[in-house]
């Protein structure tokens, strides 16, 4: 798997992202900055981390959606590359246009920096892969924005056409719509979430529940 | 020439922080307040001197990065 990850000013988890995927692939991933221009040549997967980017200034993900490295990823996923955004990342990615909605202030106000209980909605992505259909899983959040919001049309496509790909269980902490946590694009190729799946792979570090998903883009990619 | 763009929560979007301000208000002593809604105020200087055309280019900027449309209304008007 051939995997880059995009740095932004104020982007703090993107070394966690590149101990993820290189655990799960074997490669370690290109790291690319706000300002680039283009992607390296033959990209499987372009990841936007979690962090404060730009100071989350004006809104989260605002600034960065306009970076110019944005232009290539969004030609990129215009193409058909996968692309997957982490807390900020899928920020940037509603601000971007690339997945609908947006993410709001947490309904109680307060930055939440806890566990979550994660269920895999559609297992059929190169993202979701590795886990089962169903299957629950634990992340961490660490967000004062997670609280996604879209119009109720969207909302009844996102549903209907089954793009929500995680939802949270049990407790809906930051009061998203749905309870929805992750959500792709229709070609399955995009997708977002906020909690942090990057934190949970390594057994010494909190566990590996979020393996999975690194190690079915490897999967996903393997061949390529 | 300036500008002042208004960004706004649309309605039926939650406003968290309105919601706080509004509660802050009632523990003040202001108790009949409703609802509030907390937005941003932005203003900007051009270099444009047409009035019509500075609203104009004021409506593009919102539209393309002051306010996100799918949670925000914007309104543009001279400052």
């Amino acid at each position: 798997m051939k995997s880059a990850v995009v740095v932004f000013p104020g982007t703090n988890r993107e070394r966690d992202m590149a101990i993820a995927l290189e655990r799960a692939s074997g490669v370690t991933p290109a790291m690319l900055w706000h300002r680039d221009t283009s992607l390296p040549a033959g990209l499987d997967l372009v990841v936007l981390p979690g962090g404060f980017s730009y100071g989350d200034y004006l809104r989260c993900g605002a600034m960065a959606a306009q970076s110019p490295i944005m232009a290539a990823i969004r030609d990129f996923a215009g193409r058909g590359g996968h692309v997957l955004g982490v807390c900020n990342g899928f920020q940037m990615l509603c601000e971007a246009g690339l997945l609908p909605g947006a993410l709001l202030k947490n309904a109680s106000l307060r930055f939440l920096a806890q566990d979550c209980m994660l269920r895999v909605e559609r297992a059929d992505t190169a993202f979701t892969r590795g886990f089962e259909q169903g299957a629950e899983f634990r992340a961490t959040m660490a967000h004062g924005d997670g609280n996604y919001f879209c119009d109720a049309e969207t909302l009844a496509r996102l549903e209907g056409e089954r793009l929500v790909a995680l939802r949270y269980v049990g407790a809906n902490l930051n009061g998203s719509l749905g309870a929805i946590a992750g959500v792709v694009s229709p070609n399955l190729r995009v997708m977002g979430l906020m909690p942090h799946p990057e934190n949970g792979v390594d057994p010494l570090v909190g566990g590996v529940e979020g393996l999975p998903m690194f190690a079915g883009l490897a999967g996903a990619f393997a061949a390529a | 020439m300036k500008i002042k763009v208004t960004v706004m929560p649309k309605p039926g979007v939650l406003d968290p922080q309105g919601r706080a301000i509004q509660q802050a208000l009632g523990g003040l002593g202001f108790g009949g307040v409703t609802e509030v809604r907390a937005g941003k105020v932005m203003i900007l200087d051009l270099e444009e001197s047409d009035p019509a055309a500075a609203r104009a280019l004021g409506e593009e900027m919102a539209r393309k990065l002051l306010a996100n449309t799918v949670i925000e209304s914007f309104s543009v008007e001279l400052a």
